[in-house]
């Protein structure tokens, strides 16, 4: 089955709010809010309050990341340290805690990190070719509103777009 | 009178163009500068060639004074790179939004300071060739490092703060790597292709942007801390007089910060000039950074006070004398001009006249940098030079080896920025195009009203609709 793509580009986020704010309102049947890509120069401050909350599970990969910083952190060091029960360790602890905690914490920080980073290439969908649709001058000045449809709403969305002095409209359909 | 931060009339198109012009064409001083700091690489790399070939005695380093300039530049160098994360992390955190026109080189600031300091350990060494026992690794006869000791804890501190730092740099250029490619051709286009990691700016990537760059910049601001910590541990953990202190620690963020400040202000008017940023770098974004930086030089001069204070009515005579001496002993030129240039001479920085004057503020900000630099030496030149153990008392001024690598240093880090500057956006254009909307918005809240809450527009919270009706 033919599916279309169909970017609008608009001047400013207020023509772009407003035909979102339209297909929420049902204004396309069939089409949906959920079915929109916003693409823009800048993250618009209160998008969630358009788009809905779309969540990230960004912080799942850096709580993860930390803990598992954390166990690695101490256990290394202690491991390392075990080898010292060899040697003559003139009553001082084998494991010492106070300086294992200092490594330990700067562990959980770098393995945060990390594991935050590849929580945001995974979840930001990087490293994908970019859209056929992409326009630069979304990465310029202009608010894009991308949408995947069916051959029967492609026509009332590009009305809906001109409604709201859509600047330039794209299309692409794939088999 | 400039009063205003940016220009909020400013088109987005123009905030790019003016970035991606300064990319390609800086003023004539760029490459005197680039010329500059090459000829102060090559002195540094001619001084280590030979103090390689014949060993730690040309720098002047001896049993007692095994530190000297070098270590004493490596905490100069941490301490730089705290400019960074302040300016960035914190400011970002506590919605300062006057920082995001001069964040990206702060934050660059940070990653070539680190990598600067990193290379004075292993110039201090002499081996050079076994710098890595000091990394978590075993060696062939089962020993591992000593990890009690403050000497270990620099290694993972600075590995997981220039990783980190590298990573903020990275992650926060991304959607101006992608402008970047958007308009590039040639070998920089490619280069920013691969870079921008295939950015199209849609609404999942810039919502997962803004939580990683929040989450980023909550992990970077206690582990600046915890850096510039355990740097001081190097010392406050030895019994050595001076350096056996419970307030290094503060006071070596503080003084790490007020030199990130002070060299932010530095490169401010630099890249200002360079670029013709005039629009960007305005005088009320430096005369926050200003007040910025005169508020921490107060909070180090206290510190100051109190470590002066702490030494003189404790029981450690030694301490006590070791204090008397740097004000009257050899050290005490330095001691005293130090003092001048930290505390006194921040006062300039409180004079709206002089803080809007652009070549007084360069001069202060480079005579801030040295009082900053004359600090970190005198802490580890003094107390080297009389401590516990009499036989140790000696006074050994630093070689033109030692000056060499130190003075190559600067032209190091000063090389790794102008390039950074000139091959990446040191603007960040996005976030200048959002600093011009929010302000225009507030500016306009019939316009903001608009934007946001049309009558037909779904109130915040409501359930989205559903695919399909």
């Amino acid at each position: 089955m033919k599916r279309y793509y169909v970017m609008g580009l608009f001047s400013n986020f207020e023509e772009a709010f407003a035909t979102i704010a339209e297909i929420r309102n049902h204004a396309v049947p069939g089409v949906s809010v959920d079915d929109v890509t916003l693409k823009s120069p800048i993250e618009h401050p209160e998008i969630e309050e358009v788009l809905g909350d779309r969540g990230s599970p960004i912080p799942k990969f850096t709580l993860f990341g930390a803990i598992f910083g954390m166990c690695f952190g101490f256990l290394f060091l202690a491991s390392a340290q075990a080898t010292f029960l060899v040697q003559p360790q003139g009553g001082k602890a084998v494991i010492p805690l106070p300086s294992n905690i200092v490594l330990t914490y700067e562990l959980l920080i770098l393995f945060g990190v990390l594991s935050t980073v590849i929580g945001f290439l995974i979840s930001a969908r990087l490293f994908t070719r970019r859209h056929p649709l992409y326009s630069e001058k979304v990465s310029l000045d202009q608010i894009g509103i991308l949408l995947e449809l069916d051959e029967k709403n492609v026509n009332p969305i590009k009305e809906l777009f001109g409604k709201h002095k859509v600047l330039e409209i794209r299309e692409e359909v794939s088999q | 009178m400039q009063t205003k931060d940016i220009d909020e009339n400013i088109a987005w198109a123009k905030i790019n163009a003016d970035v991606l012009r300064s990319m390609e064409n800086p003023r004539m001083g760029y490459w005197i500068a680039v010329v500059c700091c090459l000829a102060m690489v090559s002195c540094a790399v001619v001084a280590e060639i030979y103090q390689y070939q014949t060993g730690l005695g040309p720098a002047n380093l001896t049993w007692s004074q095994m530190w000297g300039l070098y270590i004493a530049t490596f905490v100069f160098w941490i301490g730089m790179s705290h400019s960074g994360t302040l300016l960035s992390a914190i400011l970002h955190i506590i919605h300062a939004d006057w920082r995001k026109p001069i964040y990206r080189f702060a934050e660059a600031m940070t990653t070539f300071s680190l990598m600067t300091a990193g290379l004075f350990p292993i110039i201090h060494l002499g081996r050079v060739w076994n710098m890595y026992w000091v990394l978590p690794y075993v060696s062939d006869r089962g020993i591992w490092p000593n990890f009690r000791s403050p000497l270990s804890w620099d290694a993972f501190a600075i590995t997981t703060y220039l990783t980190s730092s590298a990573m903020f740099l990275f992650i926060g250029m991304i959607p101006d790597l992608a402008i970047c490619r958007d308009n590039a051709r040639g070998w920089r286009q490619k280069l920013y292709t691969v870079l921008s990691l295939g950015w199209q700016g849609d609404d999942r990537q810039w919502r997962n942007f803004r939580r990683i760059y929040l989450l980023m910049a909550c992990f970077l601001i206690p582990l600046a801390v915890s850096v510039h910590s355990i740097v001081s541990a190097d010392f406050a953990m030895s019994i050595m007089p001076g350096w056996h202190v419970t307030t290094f620690p503060p006071y070596f963020v503080a003084g790490a910060l007020y030199s990130g400040c002070a060299a932010i202000i530095t490169l401010f008017i630099i890249l200002r000039y360079f670029f013709r940023f005039e629009e960007y770098m305005t005088i009320p974004i430096l005369e926050k950074t200003c007040k910025l930086t005169f508020a921490i030089a107060m909070v180090w001069t206290y510190l100051n006070l109190i470590e002066f204070a702490a030494t003189w009515y404790g029981h450690d005579m030694v301490a006590k004398e070791l204090l008397y001496w740097k004000f009257t002993g050899p050290y005490a030129p330095y001691f005293w001009m130090m003092l001048f240039l930290g505390s006194v001479m921040p006062f300039t920085l409180a004079v709206e006249k002089l803080r809007r004057h652009l070549p007084t503020m360069f001069v202060v900000s480079l005579f801030l940098n040295l009082g900053m630099w004359l600090e970190r030496w005198m802490i580890v030149g003094p107390t080297l030079s009389q401590n516990y153990e009499p036989f140790a008392w000696s006074i050994v001024w630093p070689s033109m080896v030692q000056w060499a690598i130190v003075f190559g240093s600067f032209g190091w880090f000063g090389l790794l920025f102008l390039v950074f500057v000139k091959v990446f956006p040191s603007v960040s254009m996005y976030e200048v195009k959002e600093m011009v909307f929010h302000r225009r918005t507030a500016h306009r809240p019939d316009l903001a009203v608009s934007l946001h809450r049309r009558a037909e527009d779904p109130q915040p919270g409501s359930t989205p609709s559903t695919k399909g009706v």
